[in-house]
C-alpha cells in the first residue's frame, strides 16, 4: 500500500512538471466545451427532451465530459505499448511489482492532477457561462466514486489494447481504433442517449458506458436508490473483469516475451 | 519556385516510398484514422435522428459542410499536420539543422515530414462528399461550380495558416502545443456545423478573427443557394480566396517573426 502511494505520488508529478502543457489542454478543452454546447443547444430548439436529457441535462453533460476527458485518459495512452516495444518491459518484469498493479498506482495518482488542473477549470467557465446543474450532496459523493472506478475501467481497457504491442509491432493502428471505438461508445462524442435507444442500451451494458455516461448521469440525479447502486456495482464488474483480463494477457505475453533488440 | 516545387517533391516522394516500405504498419494506421475521423460524422447522424433540422439546416446540408471541413482539414494535415511534433524541434535542438540550410526554415520544417496515412481521412471525407451532392439538389451553375472548387484551395490555406501560426507558439514554450488543437482540431469540427448555432461572440471570433466561416460557412451558402440566416452581406460568400491569401501573409510574417526571435537552447 505504502509502495502503491509512492508510485501514485510519481503519477501526480510526471504531470504537474508540465504547468503550460496543462494550460494549453484545458483550454482546448473549454473551446470544444463551447462547440458542443452550442451545436446540443441548438438540437433543443426544437425538443424538450432527448432521451431523458432537457438542456440544462445536456448542458452540463456537456461541460463534465469534457472535464473527465483526461481524467479517465479516453484518447491514446501509448506509456505501456512503447515500453513493450523499445524492451524496457524488461526491467519491468524483473521487479518484486506486478507491472498492471504498477500503472495502476500510477493512473490513479495520474487522475487526481488531471481532473483538478485539466477538468475543473473548464469547468468553472462553462459554468460561469451556462446555467448547469449541481448534484444533490449524496449525489455528489456517488459521483466522486463512479469516477474513480471510471478511472479503473478506463485504465483497464488500455491496458489491454496496449498490451497488443506483446504481439504486434505495428501497435499504432490498434491503439487509434481502439480509442475510436472508447470515444464513440463511452458518450464522449455524444450522450448516449441521443442514440437509438437499442444501441444505448448496448453502450451502457459494455464497459464504455462505465468511462463517460455512468458518472454524468449520476451527477445529474438520473439514477438513484436500487438503480445507482446498480451502475455503480456493473462499473465496478468492470474495472474488476477488464483488470482480470489486463492479468491473464500479460502472463501470457510474459511466457512468450522475446525482447526486440539484444 | 520552380525549384521549390521540386525540391519538395523529391523530397516528399522519398517519404512516401519509406513509409509504403511498412506496408501493414501502414494499412492498420490509415484502418484507424479512417474510423477514428468517421465518428465526427456518426455524431452529425446521431443528432440528425433526433431533430429533422439544426436551425434552418437538414442532414444533407449539414453532411455537405462536414465533407467539405473534413476534405480540405485531411489535405492540410497530411502537407503539414506534423507541425504538432515541431515544439520537439524546438526542445531537442534539430530546429538549428534547419537554420543553417540554405532554404526558407518554414519550407523545410514542412517537407521534412509528410503523412500519407492521413489519406484514409480524405478518403472518408470524399465518401461523405458524393454522399451529400448525390441527396441534395444543387441547381448547378458555372458560378457555384466555380466556388465550390475555390473554396477546396482556399480552405487548406486557411487551415495551414492556423497551424503554422499555432506551431510558432513552440518558440516561446515548448509544452503549449495543445493551444494549437484548440484551432486546428476545434477548427474543423467548428467548421462541420453551420455558423448560425453558434453564440455571437464564438462566432466573431472564431469565425473572422480565426476566419474558420471562410472555410466552408459561407462557400457552402452560395453552393447550396441558402440565404444566410445570420444576414451578413452577400459578397462574403466570394471572400474565401482574398482571406486565404490574407491568412497566409500573417502566417508568414509571424513565423518569420517568431524566427528571429529564436534563440537555441543548446550550448
Amino acid at each position: 500500500m505504502r509502495l502503491d502511494w509512492e508510485i501514485a505520488k510519481r503519477g501526480w508529478r510526471r504531470y504537474a512538471a508540465y504547468p503550460w502543457a496543462t494550460v494549453a489542454g484545458a483550454f482546448t478543452n473549454t473551446i470544444f466545451g463551447f462547440l458542443l454546447a452550442y451545436i446540443l443547444l441548438a438540437v433543443y430548439r426544437s425538443r424538450t427532451d432527448v432521451g431523458g436529457f432537457d438542456a440544462g441535462d445536456a448542458v452540463t453533460y456537456v461541460w463534465l465530459s469534457q472535464s473527465m476527458i483526461m481524467t479517465v485518459y479516453i484518447f491514446s495512452w501509448w506509456e505501456l505499448a512503447w515500453r513493450i516495444r523499445d524492451g524496457s518491459i524488461t526491467t519491468d518484469l524483473l521487479r518484486p511489482l506486478n507491472p498492471q498493479r504498477y500503472w495502476l498506482a500510477f493512473d490513479l495518482g495520474r487522475a487526481p492532477y488531471h481532473f483538478l488542473f485539466r477538468g475543473l477549470p473548464p469547468f468553472v467557465l462553462g459554468a460561469l457561462v451556462f446555467d448547469l446543474r449541481y448534484p444533490s450532496p449524496l449525489d455528489a459523493l456517488a459521483f466522486v466514486l463512479s469516477l474513480t472506478l471510471a478511472v479503473v475501467v478506463s485504465f483497464g481497457f488500455r491496458f489491454i489494447y496496449n498490451s497488443v504491442a506483446f504481439w504486434l509491432l505495428d501497435f499504432r493502428g490498434i491503439i487509434t481504433l481502439s480509442t475510436t471505438i472508447i470515444v464513440f461508445f463511452s458518450g464522449m462524442a455524444i450522450p448516449l442517449r441521443f442514440m437509438p435507444p437499442v444501441l444505448r442500451d448496448i453502450c451502457y451494458a459494455l464497459p464504455f458506458g462505465s468511462v463517460i455516461q455512468t458518472p454524468v448521469d449520476i451527477w445529474l440525479g438520473k439514477r438513484e436508490g436500487a438503480a445507482l447502486l446498480g451502475m455503480l456495482a456493473l462499473q465496478l464488474f468492470w474495472a474488476l473483469a477488464l483488470l482480470a483480463i489486463g492479468q491473464f494477457v500479460l502472463q501470457r505475453a510474459t511466457r512468450k516475451v522475446v525482447v526486440q533488440g539484444g | 519556385m520552380v525549384d521549390a516545387v521540386l525540391v519538395w517533391r523529391r523530397l516528399v516522394g522519398a517519404q512516401i516510398r519509406s513509409q509504403l516500405q511498412y506496408r501493414i504498419s501502414f494499412a492498420l494506421d490509415a484502418f484507424g484514422s479512417f474510423w477514428i475521423s468517421f465518428i465526427d460524422f456518426l455524431v452529425i447522424l446521431v443528432i440528425f435522428r433526433n431533430v429533422p433540422r439544426l436551425n434552418a439546416w437538414d442532414v444533407h446540408e449539414v453532411a455537405f459542410l462536414y465533407a467539405l471541413s473534413s476534405i480540405t482539414f485531411a489535405v492540410t494535415d497530411m502537407l503539414i499536420g506534423q507541425l504538432d511534433q515541431f515544439p520537439q524541434k524546438i526542445r531537442d535542438g534539430n530546429f538549428d539543422i534547419v537554420l543553417v540550410r540554405p532554404r526558407g526554415t518554414l519550407f523545410q520544417v514542412i517537407a521534412s515530414d509528410f503523412a500519407l496515412r492521413r489519406i484514409a481521412r480524405v478518403i472518408q471525407g470524399s465518401i461523405v462528399l458524393v454522399y451529400a451532392l448525390s441527396t441534395l439538389t444543387i441547381h448547378w451553375t458555372v458560378l457555384r461550380a466555380l466556388v465550390l472548387a475555390v473554396s477546396v484551395p482556399s480552405a487548406i490555406v486557411i487551415f495551414s495558416s492556423i497551424w503554422v501560426v499555432g506551431a510558432c507558439i513552440a518558440f516561446w514554450t515548448t509544452d503549449g502545443g495543445e493551444f494549437t488543437n484548440a484551432f486546428t482540431y476545434g477548427g474543423t469540427a467548428m467548421a462541420q456545423y453551420p455558423f448560425d448555432i453558434y453564440a455571437t461572440w464564438l462566432r466573431r471570433l472564431l469565425g473572422f478573427v480565426i476566419p474558420l466561416a471562410f472555410v466552408c460557412y459561407f462557400p457552402a451558402l452560395y453552393v447550396l443557394g441558402k440565404t444566410d440566416p445570420l444576414g451578413l452581406p452577400r459578397f462574403l460568400e466570394f471572400c474565401s480566396p482574398a482571406v486565404a491569401a490574407a491568412a497566409a501573409v500573417v502566417a508568414g510574417l509571424v513565423w518569420r517573426f517568431a524566427v528571429r526571435h529564436y534563440r537555441s537552447a543548446g550550448g
